[in-house]
């Protein structure tokens, strides 16, 4: 059988780019290769945020068996920590879009090219590189949409994602040990593109290979630039024009800062959180305890200054929080001392996190409230009036909403 | 005298199979709910680019060359303003249509209402820059054969 009919992708002679060979997919290869491998840490580490080997209401994957065998518990310092990891998750996954695209462009021929298989090990490499790129863009996907809302896969957000990161990963890193040393050669030095994808027949130039990285590059540098603005905030929120949590605040005045869930969205009822009908139900090894918000008021109140950082990848700057202490009331309730972990319930009647669990050294943090003010005002009802958990460090649905109950006992 | 299949190196056959279990390991778990839904997405996520999206950009990127006739030099100012517009869409695209609307809403307290007028806005920044690089481009060229002429 020849190949060298140049009207079918399965000859050379189809593909005219002269951009085209080991030189360029190397540069762009190298790119992908430290990106994804941020990539895949920074969401490893996101999953540890969540303290998942708490309690199983923290675990959307508890059959996760060893890929969790690197859980730690989450600390508390810096209090921005989850702001920047899944910050950089989001922002560096956003950015290397059109890198991915390019590198994708850049090896297509190779998808056609015949004989299917010359050996047994480059047949198991093909089927890798199925799982590679569908994976790849498997990952890609699943992320752009869960920031936008758009829930249209085939599942929940947290296994597939999760999931899915390794089953690309396991490809990927294959991939990069077949393929590095050899883009390395080719990086190092430079020159005439040679190997399978140098077209045989290169049609004429449109663009300099240097020109088509730097357009690559810019397309990335333009992604960036309108997506990091909402993982910085203040006046930089604005220059995110596409980002879902860009442009401007919803509303302004102390309670005028980025929304996860309105209190709509959770089912909040207000007779349920007015003066007479909320109780927050307090539960240790001492007790129960019911206190209403004027009670809570008149506890010993502390400020901190701390951000929402959502799973989304935008985040706030720090807000002036002020409520009591978590500690506070875990003493209030026989645990004087030593807080132990805490569970805590929301008047939320759906949604995955209307229950949460915070780990003993989030509990004792000394910043960690069940907040009653916000900016110097009373919460609003979409930030979780009449109290809110806001805990440092933690990711954004950990720091519960609408509090009706909390119990303190280890978990 | 029989020929048989060669192996390659083994190697390779070894580290792949080492990938292809740790795939399996959390592939089982990515299948357990879904199967069909994940392997149409996973499978369907490759296709869907290099038979489809690949081949329709590679086709408007052919006829944006063709268009222009001999002017190669041109092509970059149409490619780039074009590509990126149609990338940011692509990628922004439940936003910016509006499908998202009723959800966005509920969730964040925002509407999703500027999305469109800020990617048209991106979009004219883009062309009408190229535009105006071009032009420049050209009075600089017709300025510099300008003596010639006399």
């Amino acid at each position: 059988m020849r190949n060298d009919d140049p009207r079918l992708p399965s000859s050379p002679g189809f593909w005219r780019s002269p951009l085209r060979g080991t030189g360029f997919t190397s540069v762009l290869g190298l790119v992908l290769l430290v990106g994804i491998t941020v990539l895949f840490v920074t969401g490893l580490v996101s999953y540890a945020a969540y303290n998942p080997d708490l309690s199983p209401v923290n675990d959307q994957t508890p059959d996760k068996g060893i890929l969790g065998f690197y859980l730690f518990a989450w600390p508390t310092d810096p209090h921005w920590l989850y702001r920047f990891t899944q910050g950089l998750h989001v922002t560096l996954g956003i950015t290397l879009i059109p890198i991915l695209l390019a590198k994708l462009w850049s090896v297509v021929p190779r998808l056609f090219a015949l004989p299917p298989a010359r050996s047994l090990a480059h047949a198991l490499e093909r089927l890798s590189l199925l799982l590679l790129v569908g994976g790849g863009l498997f990952e890609f996907t699943t992320g752009v949409l869960n920031v936008q809302l758009a829930y249209v896969f085939p599942g929940s957000f947290y296994p597939l994602h999760f999931y899915g990161a390794w089953v690309f990963f396991a490809a990927f890193v294959a991939h990069a040990v077949l393929k590095v040393p050899a883009a390395l050669r080719a990086v190092r030095r430079p020159g005439r593109e040679q190997g399978d994808l140098v077209s045989p027949r290169p049609g004429p130039p449109t663009v300099s290979r240097r020109g088509a990285l730097w357009f690559v590059g810019g397309a990335s540098l333009l992604f960036f630039a309108t997506t990091v603005g909402q993982s910085i905030g203040g006046v930089l929120r604005r220059t995110a024009l596409l980002a879902p949590h860009g442009g401007a605040d919803p509303g302004g005045g102390p309670n005028g800062f980025q929304i996860n869930k309105t209190a709509a969205y959770a089912g909040i009822d207000t007779r349920e959180t007015g003066a007479e009908a909320w109780r927050l139900v307090v539960t240790g090894r001492g007790g129960t305890v019911r206190l209403s918000r004027a009670q809570l008021l008149r506890m010993p109140l502390h400020s901190s200054a701390l951000p929402i950082a959502c799973v989304e990848g935008w985040s706030t700057a720090d807000q002036w929080w002020r409520g009591v202490r978590l500690r506070d009331l875990a003493a209030l309730v026989g645990h004087d001392g030593d807080p132990p972990d805490l569970f805590v319930e929301s008047l939320q009647r759906h949604g995955a996190f209307r229950r949460a669990a915070l780990r003993a050294n989030q509990v004792a943090d000394p910043r960690s409230l069940l907040a009653l003010y916000v900016n110097g005002e009373a919460l609003s009802p979409d930030h979780g009036y009449p109290a809110r958990i806001i805990v440092p460090a933690a990711p954004g649905v950990l720091n519960t909403k609408w509090v009706a109950r909390l119990t303190f006992g280890d978990l | 005298m029989r020929t048989r299949p060669p192996l390659g190196s083994p190697l390779q056959i070894l580290l792949l199979a080492c990938s292809f279990a740790l795939a399996g390991y959390a592939g089982v778990r990515l299948f357990a709910d879904d199967w069909r839904g994940v392997a149409l997405w996973l499978v369907g996520a490759a296709l869907l680019h290099d038979l489809v999206l690949l081949p329709l950009y590679t086709l408007a990127d052919r006829a944006v060359v063709g268009g222009l006739g001999g002017r190669r030099a041109w092509v970059m100012y149409v490619r780039v303003p074009a590509a990126l517009c149609a990338l940011l869409l692509l990628v922004w695209f439940p936003l910016i249509s509006g499908m998202m609307e009723e959800r966005y809403r509920s969730a964040t307290g925002m509407s999703t209402d500027g999305f469109l007028a800020r990617w048209l806005l991106i979009t004219a920044v883009l062309f009408g820059g190229s535009a105006l690089l071009l032009a420049l481009r050209l009075r600089r060229a017709t300025k510099r054969r300008a003596p010639a002429v006399h």
